[in-house]
């Protein structure tokens, strides 16, 4: 460790700059994707957990908590190595033409953080007092339109702040999607140590990406705290 | 169905899976999932009840500090935090460090930083009343802190506790990145041996880790119903 010598500029220009600089393109673009689909996913089961027809009950549940309870990484394997065996032929034709690590990645991604988002959601929509959904349904409104127009977007107000802590979990576990081979951050970052053996430099550049990103999104949450949430305390 | 799947491969490889080559070799598997876990368990409780009460000291030049480096590694991916403690460990310590010691570091540190927050928040859960009247009666502010205050935080804290600790055992599968033979590792080693299996060796895997995970899911459920109901007495 005496013997070593700092060399920044390593990564401050150049080829591994451009490396690291692609690699979080790739995380940022990871996590926009996952976080979009993952909102998706998770609407859709959370209204299915609250549905009051049991077998889609219980078929939400399970899906929340086999997904919950499984780790990621296990999950980014089966959706890259073994997900051939289940998916229809059209299906996996059309994911092998496509870039099929980052669409693995995704995929694992999207249901992994839907299960999370649903939970969120639905303590979202549980903090809606239940009078709100039987005025709804006394205007005439049906189960499903009354979640659509009064109960859903006051939910959704009050779910912001978790789940930009979702977005922010997505980006932070896209990390993972290295060990399949899709170039985000980690990855380039091992990389670039790999060619310069200028491993102390590159995860560095890294961490300071991974922070800035966490800080200045942790500091959007407080600030929509702040002013949508509890505007009275802003003054 | 049959036709497609075949299972054999795991009954097969099934002691391998659990236990590895334990006991001719290292352990492996199951069990060293389920050893990492405990440890950096063990070893981060400790770790995130010291930050935690550092985190709430008064004196800003410790808490000041001690709160940016929880953030910080609340900001990191785990994965991040693996890789740091791959390259600091053996610098700072002037030898190699085996792998399995560098994931548990690298878990313990990033597990403590959460677990601070549960201590943090278990200790400003108990009502300001408690520590006045102790303080009142005479004890120091340590004092207050060890017979007061931190029994009854900490006993609040353990469905969250247990919650984190689910997040450990899923969090050791990244042990897999440096090369610690545990249950994904070794299923990505079957998997490369045999080839022809993916699909069924990481259906198995992913079922056992939501088995083990599920089973402390529940408990932290039910203790969580069962302290709240002992507090509505």
């Amino acid at each position: 460790m005496l013997t070593y010598q700092f060399d920044w500029s390593v990564v401050t220009s150049g080829k591994y700059f451009e490396w690291l600089v692609s690699g979080f393109m790739v995380t940022l673009k990871l996590s926009v994707v996952g976080i979009i689909l993952a909102f998706i996913v998770g609407l859709l089961i959370a209204v299915m957990r609250m549905s009051h027809f049991r077998p889609v009950r219980w078929f939400a549940l399970a899906y929340l908590e086999f997904f919950r309870n499984t780790p990621l990484l296990v999950q980014i394997f089966f959706w890259y190595f073994g997900s051939y065996k289940i998916l229809p032929q059209a299906v996996n034709d059309w994911l092998n033409s496509t870039n099929f690590e980052f669409a693995a990645a995704v995929i694992a991604l999207t249901i992994y953080t839907s299960a999370f988002i649903a939970e969120d959601i639905r303590s979202g929509v549980l903090s809606i007092p239940k009078e709100q959904m039987e005025a709804a349904r006394s205007a005439g409104f049906s189960y499903l339109r009354s979640m659509q127009y009064i109960i859903l977007p006051q939910a959704v107000r009050i779910t912001v702040p978790p789940l930009v802590n979702q977005f922010l979990n997505l980006a932070k576990n896209s990390s993972l999607a290295m060990t399949i081979g899709v170039m985000e951050l980690t990855y380039q970052a091992r990389q670039v140590e790999s060619y310069t053996f200028k491993g102390f430099e590159a995860f560095t550049a890294a961490t300071i990406v991974y922070l800035v990103l966490s800080t200045s999104i942790t500091a959007l949450v407080h600030l929509y705290d702040k002013r949508v949430l509890n505007p009275s305390r802003a003054v | 169905m049959d036709a497609i799947f075949n299972f054999q491969v795991i009954t097969d490889n099934f002691t391998y899976f659990m236990i590895g080559r334990f006991p001719h070799g290292p352990l492996g598997g199951l069990g060293l999932t389920i050893y990492l876990a405990v440890v950096s368990c063990i070893l981060s409780f400790f770790g995130g009840l010291v930050l935690g009460l550092l985190s709430l000291v008064r004196n800003p030049f410790i808490s000041y500090p001690v709160n940016l480096f929880i953030n910080a590694v609340r900001g990191l991916p785990l994965l991040m935090v693996i890789f740091w403690m791959y390259f600091l460990l053996p610098a700072l310590m002037g030898r190699t460090v085996p792998e399995s010691q560098t994931v548990i570091m690298g878990l313990t540190l990033f597990t403590s930083a959460y677990m601070s927050q549960i201590v943090r928040a278990g200790i400003e859960g108990i009502p300001p009343g408690q520590t006045e009247a102790a303080i009142s009666t005479g004890l120091k502010h340590w004092q207050v802190m060890l017979y007061i205050v931190l029994p009854q935080g900490l006993r609040n804290m353990i469905p969250s506790f247990v919650n984190q600790f689910v997040s450990l055992i899923k969090d050791t599968s990244l042990a897999f990145i440096v090369g610690v033979s545990e249950l994904t590792h070794v299923a990505t080693q079957v998997n490369n041996r045999t080839m022809a299996y993916p699909t069924e060796i990481f259906i198995f895997i992913a079922v056992l880790y939501f088995f083990l995970c599920y089973a402390f899911t529940s408990l932290s459920r039910w203790l969580e119903q069962r302290l709240a109901w002992r507090k509505a007495i």
